[in-house]
């Protein structure tokens, strides 16, 4: 019903328009009581906070002094002066183009694969692939990667003769992106895979059964013609959740190789912001980095939006 | 899958049972490639126990092994030991963590669940952009956020309590996100069906609509458990009654101790009650199916 508002609304002059919209809420009291309680909390503590937060990237804000306007100058530094910046979109980049679609087909895959077990088996593997995001342990990709002969690595290939000494894995400039990549890859199997496995769950089996007479024979054609097209609204919040991991990834690399990493080799966009807000405490800079981070975000989501076809956003 | 197909002809009974073996042989090729996979995801976790289970003098054996010789609850007990020193007994840690994830876990869910359900089904003035503003507040990242937020509850006279924990998590952006997608999936005519019948929102909701997204609901409990077992309140919180587990573990693992082993053991106990929780409720997923009737 509020559909046919919405339709005959254009038609009509502003008063009409604002009386037919007062209609319409009233008529929709109750989806209005129904989102209320969610609205509530999601405004006080999200909406209100990132609207406070909007503006600061034009001020300098040291947190202890109120903000004092600065115009443009925090972007045009980061552009023209900062050459870490520079250094951490390159960063940011390589890491989210190959962390994000790798992260993104293995869940899909991995959730389908899954898919095809039996049901105790399911859960079984569902859990393993799960689980390193639910455990945040860094201290043992260190034992690992660990730069003497006791690293697991490196005490490992040097048994083997495949080194002779062992590598600096932490530190050496070489390397340390390229660690950071297998261990960000290692916990980014996270909602969007169990999203995944949850909307594989939710697939009506009659479907396959159609399929199956209508000619589909391989799973392969299944894939496309079945299981894609059922999966499109939990593939498209996978889409978002690997857009925000792989662009705001950061943690773990600082974890990991310390920080800053030698060279700035896995100095990401998020690290940058971290160093310039908990750090050195300048904080309209760092909200500064933050919003052109979230701006490529946004770009980012909208061209995948257009690509999965959803064009509710 | 010709071979089946001419099979099928000639001598169907045969040629069913030699395509069951196929897809039993797909299964198990699928088991294996799984596993090989699932070794490498396992393997640091693996680590991480068998670390945990180390006495002192194995933790810098070379070659490092994979296993421990003689597996000891030392790290444990250690940790366990630093808690207890406090001024605040253990138990009151636990009834704080608890107290947060359980009263979080429910609220988020439940409004999650609730908003989805009308944001994915419903039109009204106003649903779309909500919806819009869904997917940017999970885009958008700034450490200015935390600051405003603390200015927000500061501004309430939340801070210190267990409020200042539990109130920023209720609504959660990606669980609403997550539900929604999901819910999008009924059909319309369901739910036309049953406002025909003279059912309320609020009925359809929960009565219709929820029992038919227990996978997506049971994902959605998993992940506010998750999230909320994990709350630091370090920033809001600083009387000690009102410190969470994950603040004071990560204090005793971090501090006095700094011994890997401890720090294992601090990993391996906060992991137990969220694995817990994940393996009840993917239980629950995958039971549904069976129940409903449908063969796999």
């Amino acid at each position: 019903m509020a559909q046919l508002t919405a339709e005959e609304i254009g038609k009509r002059t502003k008063k009409e328009k604002r009386a037919a919209t007062w209609k319409a809420v009233k008529q929709n009291k109750a989806c209005y009581a129904m989102i209320a309680s969610f609205m509530i909390f999601f405004i006080i503590f999200t909406v209100i906070p990132v609207v406070m937060s909007l503006p600061m990237g034009f001020t300098d804000f040291n947190l202890a002094q109120t903000p004092k306007f600065v115009g443009l100058s925090n972007y045009t530094a980061l552009f023209l002066s900062d050459k870490v910046f520079i250094q951490s979109i390159r960063v940011t980049l390589i890491f989210a183009l190959f962390t994000g679609p790798v992260s993104y087909v293995m869940c899909f895959l991995l959730a389908w694969l899954i898919n095809s077990l039996p049901p105790k088996l399911k859960t079984i593997f569902t859990l393993i692939f799960y689980i390193p995001s639910m455990a945040s342990v860094y201290t043992v990709w260190q034992l690992i990667f660990s730069g003497d002969i006791n690293g697991y690595l490196n005490s490992f290939l040097v048994n083997l003769g495949v080194l002779n000494a062992p590598v600096q894995w932490l530190t050496d400039s070489r390397y340390v992106l390229g660690v950071c990549i297998i261990v960000q890859l290692w916990i980014s199997l996270g909602a969007g895979f169990l999203a995944l496995r949850a909307g594989f769950q939710n697939i009506d089996k009659s479907l396959y059964e159609a399929g199956a007479i209508e000619g589909i024979r391989t799973k392969w054609q299944e894939l496309i013609y079945i299981v894609i097209p059922s999966m499109k609204p939990q593939l498209l919040f996978a889409a978002v959740m690997q857009i925000v991991g792989s662009f705001t990834a950061g943690t773990a690399a600082q974890n990991l190789v310390g920080f800053p990493s030698t060279d700035y080799k896995a100095h990401t966009i998020m690290t940058h912001a971290y160093d310039y807000g908990w750090v050195r405490f300048e904080m309209g800079y760092a909200s500064a980095i933050c919003m052109i981070l979230f701006l490529a975000m946004f770009i980012c989501n909208k061209v995948i939006s257009k690509v999965l076809g959803n064009n509710d956003d | 899958m010709k071979v089946g197909e001419s099979m099928k002809n000639t001598d169907k009974l045969k040629g069913t049972s030699r395509q069951a073996g196929r897809k039993y042989g797909g299964t198990v090729a699928v088991f294996v490639l799984l596993f090989i996979t699932g070794l490498f995801m396992l393997l640091p976790i693996y680590l991480t126990v068998v670390m945990s289970l180390k006495p002192v003098e194995e933790l810098f054996v070379f070659p490092p092994k994979l296993y421990t010789l003689r597996p000891t609850l030392d790290n444990f007990r250690d940790m366990f030991d630093v808690l207890k020193s406090n001024r605040v007994p253990f138990s009151r840690y636990v009834f704080n963590s608890l107290f947060v994830t359980v009263t979080v876990t429910v609220l988020q869910s439940f409004f999650a669940s609730m908003a989805a359900f009308v944001l994915a089904k419903c039109k009204f003035p106003g649903s779309k952009l909500i919806n819009s503003v869904i997917v940017v507040a999970l885009l958008y990242q700034s450490n200015v956020i935390y600051i405003m937020q603390y200015m927000v509850m500061s501004e309430m006279g939340i801070i210190d309590t267990p409020l200042a924990l539990i109130f920023p998590a209720v609504a959660s952006p990606m669980g609403l996100f997550l539900m929604r997608q999901s819910i999008s999936q009924i059909p319309d005519s369901m739910i036309e069906a049953a406002k025909v019948d003279g059912a309320g929102l609020f009925r359809i909701c929960w009565q219709i609509v929820m029992p038919n997204q227990k996978p997506a609901l049971m994902t959605l409990i998993i992940f506010a458990f998750q999230g909320a077992w994990n709350i630091q309140g370090g920033s809001v919180i600083f009387q000690e009654q009102y410190k969470t587990l994950p603040t004071v573990v990560t204090q005793a693992a971090s501090s006095g101790l700094a011994r890997a082993g401890v720090a294992m053991a601090a990993a391996v106990f906060m992991l137990i009650p969220p694995v817990i929780v994940f393996v009840l409720a993917q239980r629950q997923v995958i039971e549904t199916m069976a129940h409903s009737g449908i063969k796999d």
